[in-house]
């Protein structure tokens, strides 16, 4: 419970954390803590130096930019539960939100710092990529955007360089007539996913015009189903679709075995909550 | 620049396994050595102390702390509001909740000057004689068996009364998660809450 010992700096801005950041090496970024802590009170993370961004007010905001909801990486996830632009705007994520971890997780732990984090059974990883999200970096060299797809890279494997920080995530707002959802099969203590579905349709006259759907949870890091996705475009979302469709969910993927669940039983249940999620959905 | 990709966990390798060291076996005695608040204090005379302004209970605090010194160890120590609960130390049990701004928050993960300027309010803040309506409530269910993460429980059920005055069962139940009770006192604890809400 106790951490390796360890230096603790504060940056009041961006272009001050990044500094710190090139100054100390083996150094980490803290935000909300919530993964971070934890995991150098277990020793299984010794950074020498910590830096706390989390004064940085300027990454805290969630505005509409065109057609685009910007959201800052220190926002919490409670704040985005409570977000009256992302609530009306793009509802799976303030419902994807409200089912991350607990209450007091919630009140603290931030957006940029989960992905950051990158771990394969967060439920961010999975929504972001059913909304086609665009992840905003910063480093000393510059500024660049990533597509959420190539951020993941693995498991608590991400795109980010060592000189780098996320400053914020775009989400685009979908095109009218979308709904979308997410759902979980959790562990029942520590609320990760073991297998979660985001999934998101554009209906028209009760056909599907666009499908996304990712699976989080269930393999080393979330993957968009595409062969789910082209099994329901064009087609009429009705009950025999919808089970066509997830009865090929998961399918060729290497899924994750652990004491909680095994591989096959991963691949049972990607299935089930596809088919769950895209019921929900019509 | 170091251009590797970064991770949080160090030391989990490609293939996404952890690589555990197995500390050097040896026999466990006990000893003062042993226990958090040695290391605790060898940690501190490491650090650099800072001043930190704390508003804790609506009382302004000056604390001469280490500034990433975890909320709950500058309560419990500096401050002698022993009230609040060392549990896990995790951020998994939440014996430590307190309110920060009104909100819910684990004080034993959470770096003191993180909080600074900010309202912090604990268990011995919350009413002035023990009669917030949680307290009378928890008092007349008899909820507490040991007793020790209930500083958790009534802190986590006055915050969310104070957001949604009449919860249903199921959200008492989702907004209680975040807190484990080891003696299971969790159908009072819901019981209790029920009442404080009704009254």
């Amino acid at each position: 419970m106790i951490p390796s010992v360890f230096t603790y700096k504060k940056a009041g801005s961006v272009s001050e954390a990044l500094q710190l950041k090139a100054e100390n090496e083996d150094s980490k970024f803290l935000a909300g803590g919530h993964s971070l802590i934890p995991t150098m009170k277990l020793r299984l993370s010794s950074p020498s130096v910590l830096i706390d961004i989390s004064k940085i007010d300027t990454l805290r905001s969630i505005t509409e930019e065109g057609n685009q909801i910007v959201i800052g990486s220190l926002v919490t996830h409670a704040e985005i539960v409570n977000s009256d632009v992302i609530k009306t705007k793009v509802a799976i994520m303030s419902e994807g939100a409200s089912m991350i971890g607990d209450v007091q997780v919630r009140n603290c732990g931030t957006i940029g710092g989960s992905i950051a984090h990158a771990d394969p059974a967060a439920d961010w990883p999975a929504i972001l990529k059913t909304v086609e999200a665009t992840v905003v970096i910063e480093g000393e060299s510059g500024k660049r955007e990533v597509n959420v797809e190539d951020f993941f890279q693995g498991v608590f494997t991400t795109d980010l360089t060592e000189d780098e920080i996320i400053t914020a995530i775009k989400v685009p707002v979908p095109a009218s007539g979308t709904k979308g959802t997410y759902q979980k099969f959790m562990q029942p203590a520590s609320r990760f996913a073991i297998v979660g579905c985001a999934a998101m349709l554009t209906i028209s006259n009760g056909v599907c015009q666009k499908a996304r759907v990712t699976i989080g949870g269930a393999a080393s890091t979330s993957f968009r189903d595409l062969g789910v996705e082209k099994a329901l475009e064009g087609k009429e979302l009705n009950a025999q679709n919808i089970e066509n469709a997830s009865k090929i969910a998961g399918n060729g993927v290497q899924m994750t075995s652990s004491h909680f669940a095994t591989n096959s039983y991963r691949q049972h249940l990607t299935k089930v909550y596809t088919q769950r999620a895209l019921e929900s959905l019509i | 620049m170091n251009h590797e990709k970064s991770s949080i966990l160090s030391k989990v390798n490609d293939s996404g396994t952890l690589n555990w060291e197995k500390p050097t076996s040896h026999k466990f005695e006990f000893h003062l050595s042993n226990s958090p608040i040695f290391h605790y204090i060898t940690i501190l005379k490491l650090s650099a102390m800072a001043t930190i302004n704390l508003k804790i209970n609506g009382k302004q605090q000056v604390v001469d702390v280490d500034p990433k010194t975890p909320v709950l160890w500058v309560l419990r120590e500096h401050l002698n509001l022993v009230g609040t609960k060392f549990g896990c130390g995790i951020a998994q049990c939440g014996a430590c909740t307190i309110h920060i701004a009104g909100k819910a928050t684990r004080s034993c993960t959470l770096p003191v000057s993180q909080v600074e300027g900010k309202e912090i309010t604990t268990i011995e803040g919350i009413s002035g004689e023990g009669d917030d309506p949680v307290q009378k409530a928890w008092l007349e269910h008899d909820v507490a068996q040991c007793g020790y993460c209930q500083t958790g429980q009534i802190m986590t059920a006055t915050a969310l009364l104070k957001e949604n005055p009449s919860p249903t069962d199921e959200e008492i139940m989702e907004a209680m998660h975040g807190n484990i009770c080891r003696c299971a006192t969790y159908t009072r604890i819901r019981a209790a809450i029920k009442t404080a809400s009704n009254s």
